[in-house]
Protein backbone atom coordinates (compact mmCIF):
# COMPACT_ATOMS: atom_id res chain seq x y z
CA UNK A 1 0.00 0.00 0.00
CA UNK A 2 1.17 3.46 -0.78
CA UNK A 3 0.06 6.42 1.19
CA UNK A 4 -1.34 9.27 -0.87
CA UNK A 5 -1.43 12.53 0.94
CA UNK A 6 -4.83 14.06 0.25
CA UNK A 7 -4.64 17.15 -1.95
CA UNK A 8 -7.48 19.66 -2.12
CA UNK A 9 -9.26 19.79 -5.48
CA UNK A 10 -8.40 23.45 -5.99
CA UNK A 11 -4.72 23.18 -5.07
CA UNK A 12 -3.77 24.95 -8.29
CA UNK A 13 -5.50 28.23 -7.35
CA UNK A 14 -2.93 28.96 -4.64
CA UNK A 15 -0.19 30.34 -6.84
CA UNK A 16 -0.09 32.15 -10.15
CA UNK A 17 2.42 29.65 -11.56
CA UNK A 18 0.03 26.80 -10.71
CA UNK A 19 -2.82 28.57 -12.48
CA UNK A 20 -0.68 29.05 -15.60
CA UNK A 21 0.27 25.37 -15.37
CA UNK A 22 -3.38 24.28 -15.31
CA UNK A 23 -4.35 26.68 -18.12
CA UNK A 24 -1.48 25.32 -20.19
CA UNK A 25 -2.64 21.77 -19.57
CA UNK A 26 -6.20 22.75 -20.51
CA UNK A 27 -4.94 24.08 -23.86
CA UNK A 28 -5.11 20.48 -25.08
CA UNK A 29 -8.91 20.77 -25.11
CA UNK A 30 -8.59 23.70 -27.54
CA UNK A 31 -6.30 21.57 -29.72
CA UNK A 32 -8.95 18.82 -29.82
CA UNK A 33 -11.64 21.41 -30.65
CA UNK A 34 -9.47 22.67 -33.51
CA UNK A 35 -9.40 19.16 -35.02
CA UNK A 36 -13.20 18.92 -34.79
CA UNK A 37 -13.77 22.39 -36.30
CA UNK A 38 -11.21 21.75 -39.04
CA UNK A 39 -12.69 18.38 -40.03
CA UNK A 40 -16.17 19.97 -40.18
CA UNK A 41 -14.67 22.60 -42.49
CA UNK A 42 -13.13 19.96 -44.79
CA UNK A 43 -16.42 18.04 -44.83
CA UNK A 44 -18.25 21.22 -45.88
CA UNK A 45 -15.72 21.94 -48.64
CA UNK A 46 -16.17 18.42 -50.02
CA UNK A 47 -19.95 18.91 -50.06
CA UNK A 48 -19.72 21.94 -52.32
CA UNK A 49 -19.67 25.76 -52.43
CA UNK A 50 -23.05 26.10 -50.68
CA UNK A 51 -22.07 23.92 -47.73
CA UNK A 52 -18.72 25.74 -47.48
CA UNK A 53 -20.48 29.13 -47.25
CA UNK A 54 -22.92 27.69 -44.70
CA UNK A 55 -20.01 26.50 -42.59
CA UNK A 56 -18.41 29.94 -42.64
CA UNK A 57 -21.76 31.53 -41.68
CA UNK A 58 -22.16 28.99 -38.86
CA UNK A 59 -18.63 29.80 -37.63
CA UNK A 60 -19.57 33.50 -37.57
CA UNK A 61 -22.42 32.88 -35.11
CA UNK A 62 -21.64 34.50 -31.74
CA UNK A 63 -21.43 31.25 -29.77
CA UNK A 64 -19.07 29.50 -32.20
CA UNK A 65 -17.05 32.68 -32.61
CA UNK A 66 -16.57 32.98 -28.84
CA UNK A 67 -15.57 29.31 -28.63
CA UNK A 68 -13.05 29.85 -31.44
CA UNK A 69 -11.65 33.02 -29.84
CA UNK A 70 -11.16 31.21 -26.52
CA UNK A 71 -9.61 28.26 -28.37
CA UNK A 72 -7.31 30.66 -30.21
CA UNK A 73 -6.14 32.17 -26.91
CA UNK A 74 -5.42 28.68 -25.56
CA UNK A 75 -3.51 27.45 -28.63
CA UNK A 76 -1.41 30.63 -28.57
CA UNK A 77 -0.71 29.95 -24.87
CA UNK A 78 0.28 26.41 -25.85
CA UNK A 79 2.62 27.63 -28.61
CA UNK A 80 4.28 30.29 -26.43
CA UNK A 81 4.82 27.98 -23.43
CA UNK A 82 5.96 25.17 -25.75
CA UNK A 83 8.61 27.25 -27.51
CA UNK A 84 9.74 28.76 -24.20
CA UNK A 85 10.35 25.23 -22.89
CA UNK A 86 12.20 24.13 -26.04
CA UNK A 87 15.68 25.09 -24.71
CA UNK A 88 15.15 22.71 -21.78
CA UNK A 89 14.51 19.80 -24.13
CA UNK A 90 17.09 20.72 -26.73
CA UNK A 91 20.68 21.45 -25.82
CA UNK A 92 22.74 22.28 -28.89
CA UNK A 93 26.53 22.52 -28.96
CA UNK A 94 28.45 24.23 -31.72
CA UNK A 95 32.23 23.76 -31.63
CA UNK A 96 32.10 22.68 -28.01
CA UNK A 97 30.15 25.78 -26.99
CA UNK A 98 26.58 25.45 -25.80
CA UNK A 99 24.17 27.53 -27.86
CA UNK A 100 22.49 29.94 -25.40
CA UNK A 101 18.96 28.76 -24.40
CA UNK A 102 17.56 32.09 -25.52
CA UNK A 103 18.80 31.44 -29.07
CA UNK A 104 17.10 28.02 -29.11
CA UNK A 105 13.81 29.60 -28.05
CA UNK A 106 14.26 32.41 -30.59
CA UNK A 107 14.81 29.82 -33.33
CA UNK A 108 11.53 28.13 -32.46
CA UNK A 109 9.64 31.42 -32.40
CA UNK A 110 11.22 32.25 -35.76
CA UNK A 111 10.08 28.92 -37.21
CA UNK A 112 6.58 29.59 -35.85
CA UNK A 113 6.50 32.95 -37.63
CA UNK A 114 7.76 31.51 -40.94
CA UNK A 115 5.29 28.57 -40.91
CA UNK A 116 2.39 30.89 -40.01
CA UNK A 117 3.35 33.32 -42.77
CA UNK A 118 3.53 30.54 -45.39
CA UNK A 119 0.13 29.11 -44.36
CA UNK A 120 -1.45 32.58 -44.36
CA UNK A 121 0.10 33.37 -47.73
CA UNK A 122 -1.24 30.16 -49.30
CA UNK A 123 -4.75 30.61 -47.88
CA UNK A 124 -5.15 34.37 -48.24
CA UNK A 125 -3.06 35.33 -51.27
CA UNK A 126 -2.76 32.20 -53.42
CA UNK A 127 -6.30 30.87 -53.08
CA UNK B 1 9.75 18.51 -24.95
CA UNK B 2 10.09 18.99 -21.24
CA UNK B 3 6.37 19.50 -20.87
CA UNK B 4 6.71 19.08 -17.10
CA UNK B 5 4.22 16.30 -16.88
CA UNK B 6 3.42 16.26 -13.24
CA UNK B 7 3.87 19.05 -10.79
CA UNK B 8 5.86 17.12 -8.20
CA UNK B 9 5.46 19.82 -5.60
CA UNK B 10 1.70 20.55 -5.68
CA UNK B 11 0.75 16.90 -6.15
CA UNK B 12 2.32 16.31 -2.76
CA UNK B 13 3.66 12.84 -3.44
CA UNK B 14 6.68 11.17 -4.86
CA UNK B 15 6.31 8.78 -7.74
CA UNK B 16 8.86 6.00 -7.78
CA UNK B 17 7.39 3.81 -10.53
CA UNK B 18 9.66 3.69 -13.54
CA UNK B 19 8.00 4.82 -16.76
CA UNK B 20 6.90 1.97 -19.02
CA UNK B 21 7.58 1.68 -22.74
CA UNK B 22 3.97 2.52 -23.46
CA UNK B 23 4.22 5.70 -21.39
CA UNK B 24 7.43 6.61 -23.21
CA UNK B 25 5.70 6.15 -26.57
CA UNK B 26 2.73 8.20 -25.38
CA UNK B 27 5.07 10.98 -24.28
CA UNK B 28 6.92 10.89 -27.62
CA UNK B 29 3.65 11.29 -29.52
CA UNK B 30 2.60 14.05 -27.10
CA UNK B 31 5.86 15.79 -27.85
CA UNK B 32 5.65 15.45 -31.64
CA UNK B 33 2.03 16.57 -31.55
CA UNK B 34 2.90 19.51 -29.32
CA UNK B 35 5.44 20.72 -31.84
CA UNK B 36 3.27 20.49 -34.97
CA UNK B 37 0.24 21.98 -33.22
CA UNK B 38 2.32 24.86 -31.83
CA UNK B 39 3.60 25.62 -35.33
CA UNK B 40 0.38 25.20 -37.32
CA UNK B 41 -2.76 25.41 -35.20
CA UNK B 42 -2.67 29.09 -34.08
CA UNK B 43 -2.61 30.43 -37.65
CA UNK B 44 -5.26 27.96 -38.86
CA UNK B 45 -7.50 28.74 -35.87
CA UNK B 46 -7.05 32.49 -36.40
CA UNK B 47 -7.95 32.26 -40.11
CA UNK B 48 -10.73 29.65 -40.19
CA UNK B 49 -12.09 30.30 -36.72
CA UNK B 50 -12.10 34.10 -36.66
CA UNK B 51 -10.91 36.11 -39.66
CA UNK B 52 -12.58 34.19 -42.53
CA UNK B 53 -15.98 33.75 -40.80
CA UNK B 54 -16.02 37.44 -39.84
CA UNK B 55 -15.06 38.47 -43.36
CA UNK B 56 -12.02 40.41 -42.15
CA UNK B 57 -10.06 38.50 -44.78
CA UNK B 58 -11.56 36.97 -47.90
CA UNK B 59 -11.85 33.19 -47.41
CA UNK B 60 -10.23 30.99 -50.07
CA UNK B 61 -12.62 30.48 -52.97
CA UNK B 62 -14.24 27.08 -53.07
CA UNK B 63 -12.75 25.69 -56.29
CA UNK B 64 -9.14 26.47 -55.37
CA UNK B 65 -9.54 25.28 -51.78
CA UNK B 66 -11.22 22.03 -52.86
CA UNK B 67 -8.38 21.43 -55.34
CA UNK B 68 -5.78 22.02 -52.63
CA UNK B 69 -7.56 19.63 -50.26
CA UNK B 70 -7.71 16.91 -52.91
CA UNK B 71 -3.95 17.00 -53.40
CA UNK B 72 -2.54 13.69 -52.14
CA UNK B 73 0.37 15.22 -50.24
CA UNK B 74 -1.87 17.81 -48.55
CA UNK B 75 -4.21 15.03 -47.45
CA UNK B 76 -1.36 13.05 -45.91
CA UNK B 77 0.06 16.11 -44.13
CA UNK B 78 -3.35 17.14 -42.77
CA UNK B 79 -4.04 13.59 -41.57
CA UNK B 80 -0.67 13.65 -39.80
CA UNK B 81 -1.55 16.99 -38.21
CA UNK B 82 -4.95 15.72 -37.01
CA UNK B 83 -3.63 12.43 -35.60
CA UNK B 84 -0.65 14.03 -33.83
CA UNK B 85 -2.86 16.83 -32.48
CA UNK B 86 -5.23 14.22 -31.04
CA UNK B 87 -2.35 12.22 -29.51
CA UNK B 88 -1.05 15.45 -27.98
CA UNK B 89 -4.51 16.15 -26.57
CA UNK B 90 -4.93 12.65 -25.12
CA UNK B 91 -1.69 12.63 -23.17
CA UNK B 92 -2.04 16.12 -21.75
CA UNK B 93 -5.75 15.81 -21.03
CA UNK B 94 -5.47 12.57 -19.07
CA UNK B 95 -2.79 14.10 -16.87
CA UNK B 96 -5.00 17.16 -16.41
CA UNK B 97 -7.65 14.79 -15.08
CA UNK B 98 -5.22 12.79 -12.93
CA UNK B 99 -3.56 15.81 -11.33
CA UNK B 100 -5.98 18.68 -11.76
CA UNK B 101 -9.11 16.84 -10.71
CA UNK B 102 -7.36 14.26 -8.50
CA UNK B 103 -8.76 11.35 -10.49
CA UNK B 104 -5.70 9.23 -9.92
CA UNK B 105 -7.67 6.12 -9.04
CA UNK B 106 -9.43 5.88 -12.39
CA UNK B 107 -6.25 6.02 -14.48
CA UNK B 108 -6.98 2.93 -16.56
CA UNK B 109 -10.51 3.97 -17.48
CA UNK B 110 -9.36 7.49 -18.39
CA UNK B 111 -6.50 6.13 -20.50
CA UNK B 112 -8.81 3.80 -22.39
CA UNK B 113 -11.38 6.56 -23.02
CA UNK B 114 -8.79 9.11 -24.16
CA UNK B 115 -7.00 6.83 -26.60
CA UNK B 116 -10.30 5.38 -27.87
CA UNK B 117 -11.25 8.97 -28.68
CA UNK B 118 -7.93 9.40 -30.52
CA UNK B 119 -8.65 6.28 -32.56
CA UNK B 120 -12.18 7.42 -33.40
CA UNK B 121 -10.98 10.92 -34.29
CA UNK B 122 -8.19 9.55 -36.48
CA UNK B 123 -10.59 7.31 -38.40
CA UNK B 124 -12.95 10.28 -38.84
CA UNK B 125 -10.07 12.42 -40.09
CA UNK B 126 -9.00 9.74 -42.60
CA UNK B 127 -12.57 9.32 -43.88
CA UNK B 128 -13.10 13.09 -44.23
CA UNK B 129 -9.71 13.93 -45.75
CA UNK B 130 -9.61 11.03 -48.20
CA UNK B 131 -13.30 11.18 -49.13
Amino acid sequence: MTYHQPVPLLWWTRRRSYVVFVLRELSSVAVAWFVVHFLLLVTAVHRGPGAYQEFLDWSARPLILVVNLVALAFVVLHAVTWFNLAPKALVVRVQGQQVPPRMIAAGHFGAWFVVSAIVAWVLVVML
Amino acid sequence: MAGARKPAEPAGRVSTAKPSRVEAAAWLMFSAGGMVTALLVPVLMLLFGVLFPLGVLTPPDHAGFAALLSHQLVRILLLGLCVLALLHWAHRFRYTLFDGLQLDRTRTAINVLCYAAVLAGSVWAAVVLFA
